[in-house]
């Protein structure tokens, strides 16, 4: 939070944000499945100034063997920004920040794996920041999910993520830098549409009791239009690899390998 | 392997007792546990509480150290949360650098007395830019029956309310109470089988599917949330946990 610097108008007089977006309009969302080659499954995310990459492994054997669950396979997230994806440069490697936001992702992509066809796994989801603009982790979520799909893991939804957020005193969705840094709330939400399932949930600074309520609403909207674009990059991925594999005669897995 | 065994035969006892609308402690579904507050139970620190929720233990102490402020928030001091989960109070617990648990737990609290302004930062600011007071909040669990983002939330407030800054220590005049502004109480429920616990027991934690912590201040408003683990909430039942929590923090408040 901190102190907002005066000359600066989150909201004008005909309710614009700084970046000219009404309360609930979010930035440009650009979803791109399946561009890694290595990876079992990956999607590349372009949400307003956030670049992210997320990659899944797995289901593979699972690493600490300790941690093994003989009935399901564990979903491991590890969220990590790269040290130029911010003005001050990041020290590189994990730090608390990063630890909380891998242990909150991976449970809430736990909850839409089918985790028990595939027990004493591990489902290694990777999630690269690679320019950093505020709701990092609804985009790397975003990511995260439509990698999964990618990589044919089955679930039984996409959760999707956007955050909602109190800014200049309005509710507001998809918070981007300056007012993130100068608003008065956040409240990243990860949401699975077809079920309605609250699965990540996270809230600071101050709200009233009904702005909260408001603001929730306004977040699971966002939510289910990022849910479109997610289906979308995933239908235009498919459909052209299958397209392709008519026109050269493979069968579509042997184009995913890379034949 | 054998916890796992034991963990699924507890669940089908705890589950059983639910649909009779009865928890294994025979408290109701929004009951919190018995608290009891110990204030200044560490002489050495600036500021100390020995909290005990239930059979959960902790002891919060805050210490405070001249130091330099960070860079983009010259004119405030700095608040440092540390959870330690000691081997000494559960079997689950081990030594080493701190895991996610930990961190997920020193994170939840920190949020809820920040974003809460349980300090006003700001007065502990000496000379803008370059010395602020760095204040340390260090939870050390001593015995874990549940719920420790709770007992440790109300540590930390229970300790603000009786620190002092040691100014004279430092040479900066007499020592003076630390500026506390709100009291900001989190409240944390899990979801078993569709209902909804609060200040859930090591048991109940175990086998909870989802957890909810809120945290509200003294006008009812939110300053912070969190959603744990692999289950999910409906909104609705977003809701029935932040009206829960508003009504204990104000019995909570009124205790401290």
């Amino acid at each position: 939070m901190g102190g907002t610097p005066t000359d600066l108008k989150l909201i004008d007089e005909n309710g614009r944000r700084l970046d000219g977006r009404l309360p609930d309009d979010m930035r440009p969302l650009k979803i791109e499945a399946g561009v890694l080659s290595r990876a079992d499954g990956s999607a590349y995310v372009e949400w307003g100034l956030n670049k992210i990459m997320a990659a899944v492994y797995g289901p593979r054997e699972c690493h600490p063997r300790h941690l093994q669950n003989p009935e399901r396979a564990l979903v491991q997230c590890h969220y990590n920004m790269a040290s130029f994806s911010v003005d001050d440069r990041k020290r590189p490697g994990p730090d608390r920040r990063s630890h909380e936001i891998s242990k909150i992702i991976s449970e809430a992509l736990t909850n839409v794996v089918f985790t028990e066809y595939f027990p004493r796994t591990s489902i290694d989801v990777y999630i690269e920041v690679l320019q950093a603009n505020a709701g990092t982790r609804c985009a790397g979520l975003t990511a995260a999910s439509v990698a999964l799909a990618d990589a044919g893991v089955p679930m039984r939804d996409l959760v999707a993520s956007c955050a909602a957020g109190k800014v200049a005193d309005t509710m507001v969705v998809d918070l981007a830098k300056e007012e993130d840094n100068f608003g008065q709330a956040d409240i990243p939400l990860g949401y699975v549409p077809r079920t309605g399932d609250i699965v990540l949930l996270q809230m600071d600074g101050d709200l009233t009791y009904e702005q909260f309520d408001k603001g929730l609403n306004m977040a699971i909207d966002a939510c289910k239009k990022v849910y479109e674009v997610q289906r979308d990059a995933l239908k235009r991925r498919y459909t052209a690899r299958s397209i392709d594999a008519e026109l050269s005669g493979d069968s579509p897995d042997a184009v995913k390998e890379g034949m | 392997m054998s916890k796992d065994v034991v963990a699924d035969l507890k669940r089908d006892h705890i589950a059983k007792l639910l649909e009779k609308g009865m928890r294994t402690d025979g408290r109701k579904f929004d009951e919190p546990r018995q608290l009891i507050v110990e204030t200044n139970f560490v002489g050495s620190a600036e500021g100390s509480a020995r909290v005990r929720l239930g059979n959960t233990e902790v002891v919060v102490g805050v210490k405070l150290i001249l130091g330099e402020p960070f860079a983009d928030t010259p004119n405030t001091g700095v608040l440092t949360t540390n959870a330690e989960l000691i081997p000494m109070a559960s079997d689950t617990f081990e030594g080493g650098p701190p895991d996610q648990e930990s961190i997920e737990v020193a994170r939840v609290i920190d949020r809820g007395i920040r974003e809460g302004h349980a300090v006003d930062l700001e007065k502990l600011c000496i000379e803008p830019g370059k010395q602020v007071w760095i204040m340390f909040v260090d939870v050390h669990v001593l015995d874990y029956d549940g719920n420790l983002f709770d007992a440790a939330n109300i540590g930390a407030n229970a300790a603000f309310k009786t620190a002092t800054v040691p100014a004279n220590r430092a040479g900066l005049g007499d020592d003076y109470p630390l500026p506390v502004l709100h009291q900001p109480i989190s409240v944390t429920a899990v979801k078993i089988d569709g209902k909804i616990l609060v200040d859930p027991t090591h048991d109940e934690e175990r086998v909870a599917d989802a957890r909810l912590t809120v945290a509200t201040i003294e006008n009812g408003n939110l300053c912070a949330m969190q959603k744990g683990l692999d289950g999910s909430f409906t909104a609705d039942e977003v809701f029935k946990v932040v009206n829960i929590s508003r009504k204990i923090g104000d019995d909570v408040r009124a205790k401290l």
